[in-house]
């Protein structure tokens, strides 16, 4: 464990304001590596913040689940029809 | 036709009307297989449908409403929804967990609050947490810089969560006290 003191200042430089600024790019996998790490290093610490991440992500969860619908059979058929499709 | 109930879901929440989202999914497979321009061998088919969706959307039932909503809330406090529903606190106490009151929420609040949102913040929430789609995907879907994606999405997320407390508090899912207000 003995990284260069610039580099462990970066990894370990992320406070709770950093971290809640940057959830959503961190939730969406969109952060570089080491602010990922950073992040990740701050939540393993920070149950507060863990937590609160964590509903964040069951939040995205559920919206994701409950606002799936199904195409009626009957417009299915019509553009199937209007394709020349067999409707499958 | 693949992905068609995700695209109908979609459209549902874009026209906000079944009759309409019906017409726009029929108009999205027909310029889709009267060959839209854009797909390549390697395009990612799912992206390009919601690329023709989203642009049929703008097209026809956009034009139909003369401008755009905008709809301009001051940006909310983080973690609002987890604030409101007690966070650790619930945890601790003998309240119900509020990953609990989540799952509880009925399809058609949680529906009801994503198409509340103003037009452009619910198609980059529906692309992203629905969809699953990345930043880049979104920017190529809607045709934004990636910086606006990002804002969109960020504000849209937000006001979703205002939109959900309300409608939870409005159909007594949770009591609608406020937690302990700081700073004004």
């Amino acid at each position: 464990m003995t990284e260069p003191p610039e580099r462990a200042e970066r990894v370990e430089g992320v406070d709770c304001d950093q971290a809640i600024i940057e959830i959503y790019e961190y939730l969406d996998g969109e952060l570089t590596v080491w602010k990922r790490t950073a992040i990740a290093r701050h939540l393993d610490d920070c149950p507060p913040c863990a937590h609160g991440f964590t509903f964040e992500i069951e939040l995205r969860q559920v919206i994701a689940s409950k606002c799936r619908d199904q195409v009626p059979p009957d417009l299915k058929r019509r553009i199937a029809e209007a394709l020349g499709l067999d409707p499958g | 036709m693949p992905y068609m109930d995700a695209l109908y879901s979609a459209a549902l929440r874009m026209t906000r009307n079944p009759s309409d989202a019906e017409d726009l999914v029929q108009e999205t497979y027909l310029r889709a297989y009267r060959g839209f321009p854009g797909f390549q061998e390697g395009t990612n088919l799912k992206a390009w449908l919601y690329k023709i969706l989203t642009n049929t959307f703008i097209n026809i039932y956009r034009a139909k409403k003369r401008r755009p909503e905008q709809v301009d809330l001051d940006d909310t406090e983080d973690f609002y929804l987890y604030r409101r529903l007690g966070g650790l606190e619930a945890v601790e106490s003998q309240r119900t967990p509020e990953s609990e009151v989540l799952d509880q929420m009925p399809e058609a609040v949680v529906k009801e609050a994503l198409e509340a949102l103003p037009e452009q913040f619910r198609m980059a929430v529906l692309l992203a947490d629905v969809e699953g789609f990345s930043y880049k995907e979104i920017a190529e879907i809607t045709e934004v810089p990636i910086g606006t994606v990002m804002s969109r999405l960020h504000r849209g997320r937000k006001q979703l969560q205002m939109r959900l407390w309300d409608l939870a508090v409005e159909r007594g899912l949770v009591e609608g006290a406020s937690p302990t207000v700081t700073g004004g």
